[in-house]
């Protein structure tokens, strides 16, 4: 493993709100063209350590690499001081949050846990406007259509990931009136439009059913294959996770529990014991 | 120079922005909406009692006060019923709107009725009589305006915290269907809250309306947005926030007077606005609101 | 691709045959005719509704500060466009005016719009962040200021004070204030046809979405919003050439509910219902409900009851009421007029025209 490339490395992160510790001094690290995901039990701190990376909130201490830069990085500050029950405190100085944006500018893009598709859009407008973000021409040059070779090949990348991804029969289709699991594919093909390098999968297999989830397995395969990407993934559904994993972390009250390859997870006592003893079906 | 005068003006114009205050914040606290036209329905009620015990009216004061706020109760209770329970599912600027229409409604309605003139207040024995107190000689209202204003706003802090129906008022505040699944009549409370509402313009108008000599169609909007700035200080949503804010509102506007900046005062208190959104975007007693992702 | 070349065709012909009525109407209408005034405010108005549209309709954003961006515009071109003998007779009670210069139509408006826009960034980087109702309230704040700063003594020699401006350049021809608007609303078009009109939609959409996918919200909204105001100085300019007179005191909040009820009734998020909608609201309430303030009107030699002044205005805001609470989604929703889609709809051609529909809703 050592020599691969790191894409993201996440170190002793907590996010603590109030007295609440919903992230414990959380550690992981994801390289090139793996398929990493994150399970453990409702309410452990998966989603919270996911906005954390993706920037939607500001850690309470810790940092966060992308591609070995530097994007996150927190100390304990005024009240969460007193309150932060982490050990590396005083270890940072200073503050860099970066905003989500910024990091899916840099190549870090996401779906989400309840699907948010813009919802007056096709699905070609929904692809074509995330591809905003790699615009070279100006507000004004963009306004008065002086783009049009630009524009041109937006709409001609939007066709030809819609063909990859399959959707390009339904392209002029308003994107909410899809059935769900196309929407869930959809919300991957927008993430993708972004031109990503890191993936970043929020539950991607809820609300699927059995059939629908064989499938998706295949096609998040399909998409790191295509795409050469990077995947990390949140997940419930223990036999998607299982079988498209590469290495899986275990959460649970916030804190790591394990680490490993599938097969080392489902021989993890501690994992049983936290998760999947308890809830079979999950 | 003496300034008494000016903080006692002051506070009674906060007392009296308080009482419309308290409706805006209400409204808002549960549906979430700005009703835009309660400015107008506290001038309503005013023109109705010009048209019951003014000049143009026969009927003895005191009945027709009653009638008055009667009356209001209703307009504000028809008023939720027809303009804004048909759009409860609906977006929320399309409430705003609605509620935007109503203003306009109720303004031109009146603009028709009184042709457009300013109509002499009828004198209240009592409120209008001139009394001396710490020093300044004034109507009674001014006096009488913020001591209303706050025992009415503890009447309804207890009310909304201490018994069943304020129980459910926060209830439905905070979530419409689960209280609706609770067995909550949701429609009945937010008829409710409007009455109440409309109650205190009326007896805001009253307050407010007596020290002054003329009404007309357009006498609602500037207490009518002083009242929302105010409540939009305080922090919408809160009862005692809209008194706190609409109290500092009266005391700038009034001391701006003070010190020469009478034209200022419009824009002073909406400067005042501006800097608390800014600031401490849900104002003073406002709840912090964190986004979901 | 060929449906929309011919679709945009039938559109150009569209534009072109209103063109001509227009000028028909300029050449032979009489002088005294109804058709000059209304249609010099329904271009002013159909300006201003489309850029109120660009904001609240395609970006999401409620802002209720259009009657203060117009006042700028208006005082600006106002300002700008007095004949230099004539200033000394406007500004008699402030001495003169500090501006010694007469600046050409063209460069004025622009002069407008780029000074509304400008106030717009200022304001825009503290009140953008403002949520839903919070920004209304904030904006609605900002143009009671303007209103109220604009009035003062101290500020006499740029803005005459209380008193209104008046002398200054006010062409009369209808086509002039066509061509403003048409290009105005032109650049607007093609802006929300652009990638960035399309990341507004998708902030007005699903905000959290929209800088998820690397929009940046703060600077494409301060864009939407200064455009926005840009062209709303423009119309407030236009509104200053109706009315041959500026004075604060039109531009209250009542003003901003007008454009407003204009934008609902012709559908948020539709360029084209907005202008329907300028149209058909300005030309009922300025002509043909007229009537209905008459006392002395009578319609087949019998007089009707209630008739009196004022009560067009209560009919009308009636009518309001109804479109809004019925007939919520306005006379366009978010379509735009599509004439070809019409014609095929006449001539039967059901398949064309649900493919298409598809695509437009």
């Amino acid at each position: 493993m050592e020599d691969k490339r790191s894409v993201l490395r996440v170190e002793n992160v907590t996010m603590q709100f109030g007295g609440v510790v919903a992230v414990d001094n959380l550690s992981m690290e994801v390289f090139e063209h793996e398929i990493v995901a994150l399970i453990g039990p409702n309410g452990a701190g998966k989603t919270t350590a996911f906005n954390a990376i993706t920037g939607v909130y500001e850690p309470t201490n810790g940092a966060i690499y992308f591609n070995d830069n530097l994007v996150i990085e927190n100390h304990p500050q005024g009240k969460m001081k007193k309150n932060y029950a982490g050990r590396n405190m005083g270890k940072y100085e200073k503050i860099i949050v970066k905003t989500p944006d910024q990091l899916t500018r840099l190549g870090m893009a996401r779906t989400f846990q309840n699907i948010r598709l813009w919802k007056t859009m096709t699905v070609f407008e929904n692809v074509l406007t995330a591809k905003h973000l790699r615009r070279t021409s100006n507000y004004f040059t963009a306004m008065f259509h002086l783009n049009a070779r630009e524009e041109e090949k937006m709409r001609q990348d939007t066709l030809d990931l819609l063909k990859l991804v399959e959707l390009d029969d339904v392209k002029d289709e308003l994107a909410t009136s899809l059935p769900y699991g196309k929407q869930r594919k959809l919300e991957i093909a927008r993430a993708l439009a972004t031109n990503p390098s890191l993936l970043l999968l929020d539950e991607p297999a809820a609300g699927m059913n059995p059939q629908e989830t064989v499938e998706l397995a295949q096609f998040i395969h399909d998409v790191r294959e295509k795409f050469n990407i990077t995947i990390l993934l949140i997940e419930h559904h223990m036999n998607l996770v299982m079988d498209i994993s590469d290495r899986i972390y275990v959460i649970d009250f916030g804190k790591e529990i394990a680490e490993g390859t599938p097969a080392e997870i489902q021989s993890n006592q501690k994992v049983i014991d936290a998760y999947l003893g308890v809830s079979e079906d999950e | 120079m003496n300034i008494m005068p000016y903080v006692i003006r002051g506070l009674a114009t906060g007392g009296q922005f308080a009482l419309v205050a308290i409706g805006y914040t209400m409204v808002y606290g549960i549906l979430k909406l700005i009703n835009f036209a309660h400015g107008d329905m506290f001038m309503v009620s005013g023109i109705m009692l010009i048209y019951m015990a003014g000049s143009t009216g026969a009927m003895p004061i005191f009945a027709s006060i009653i009638i008055m706020v009667i009356l209001t109760v209703i307009l504000g209770y028809l008023i939720e019923k027809c303009a804004y329970a048909p759009l409860r599912t609906a977006p929320r600027m399309s409430s705003m709107i609605s509620a935007i229409g109503v203003s306009y409604l109720l303004q031109n309605l009146v603009s028709y009725i009184t042709g457009g003139l300013s109509k002499q207040y009828p004198e209240i024995p009592g409120l209008s009589t001139s009394v001396r107190f710490l020093g300044v000689k004034d109507k009674l209202s001014v006096f009488v305006s913020p001591v209303v204003a706050i025992v009415l706003m503890v009447v309804l802090v207890l009310v909304i915290n201490h018994t069943k129906f304020g129980m459910s008022m926060r209830a439905v505040s905070k979530d419409f269907e689960t209280s609706q699944l609770m067995g909550i009549k949701i429609n009945r409370v937010i008829s409710i809250t409007f009455a109440i509402g409309a109650f205190l313009a009326a007896v805001g108008s009253l307050l407010y309306f007596s020290k002054n000599t003329g009404i007309n169609h357009l006498a609602g909007s500037t207490p009518g947005i002083k009242a929302f700035i105010a409540a939009v200080v305080g922090g919408i949503g809160s009862i005692p926030g809209a008194v706190v804010g609409a109290l500092i509102i009266g005391l700038v506007e009034s001391l701006a007077k003070a010190f020469g900046l009478a034209d200022f005062s419009d824009v002073i208190s909406f400067a005042l606005l501006i800097i608390i959104l800014v600031f401490k975007p849900t104002g003073i007693f406002g709840e912090k609101v964190i986004d979901k992702v | 691709m060929k449906i929309l070349t011919k679709k945009s065709m039938c559109n150009l012909a569209l534009v072109i045959v209103l063109l001509i009525v227009l000028v028909c109407i300029e050449l032979f209408a009489p002088a005294t005719s109804m058709w000059f005034s209304v249609l010099r405010k329904v271009f002013t108005f159909s300006l201003a509704a489309v850029s109120m549209n660009l904001l609240n309709g395609f970006t999401g954003l409620f802002s209720l500060g259009q009657a203060g961006f117009m006042l700028l515009g208006a005082y600006t071109y106002a300002v700008l466009t007095i004949p230099t003998d004539l200033r000394h007779t406007v500004f008699r009670n402030y001495g003169d005016s500090i501006f010694n210069f007469q600046l050409p139509l063209v460069i004025a408006l622009i002069c407008a719009g780029i000074v509304a826009a400008f106030f717009a960034y200022l304001i825009g980087l503290p009140v953008l962040r403002l949520k839903s109702d919070y920004l209304a309230i904030a904006t609605l704040g900002f143009a009671e200021i303007a209103r109220g700063l604009v009035q003062l003594q101290q500020f006499g020699p740029v803005t005459n004070g209380p008193d209104p401006i008046n002398n200054f350049t006010a062409p009369k021809n209808i086509l002039v204030y066509a061509a403003i608007a048409g290009v105005c609303i032109l650049i607007i078009i093609m802006l929300i046809d652009s990638t960035y009109g399309r990341a507004f939609k998708a902030i007005r959409d699903d905000e959290i979405a929209a800088e998820a996918m690397g929009i940046n919200l703060a600077h494409h909204k301060r864009l939407s919003f200064v455009t926005s105001s840009f062209f709303c100085g423009i119309a407030g300019a236009m509104l200053a050439m109706c009315n041959t007179s500026v004075s604060s005191v039109s531009f209250t909040s009542s003003m901003t509910y007008q454009i407003l009820l204009v934008v609902v009734i012709g559908g948020i998020g539709s360029v084209s219902g907005s202008l329907i909608a300028a149209f058909i609201y300005y030309a009922s309430s300025e002509w043909w409900l007229k009537f209905l303030d008459l006392e002395t009107f009578t319609a087949a030699g019998t007089k009707i009851p209630l008739l009196g002044p004022g009560f067009r205005m209560v009919v009308f805001s009636v009518l309001i009421m109804i479109i809004v609470l019925f007939f919520r989604s306005g006379i366009m929703g978010t379509r735009e007029i599509d004439v070809y889609g019409f014609f095929c709809k006449l001539a039967g051609k059901g398949k064309a025209k649900k493919a298409q529909e598809g695509g437009a809703n």
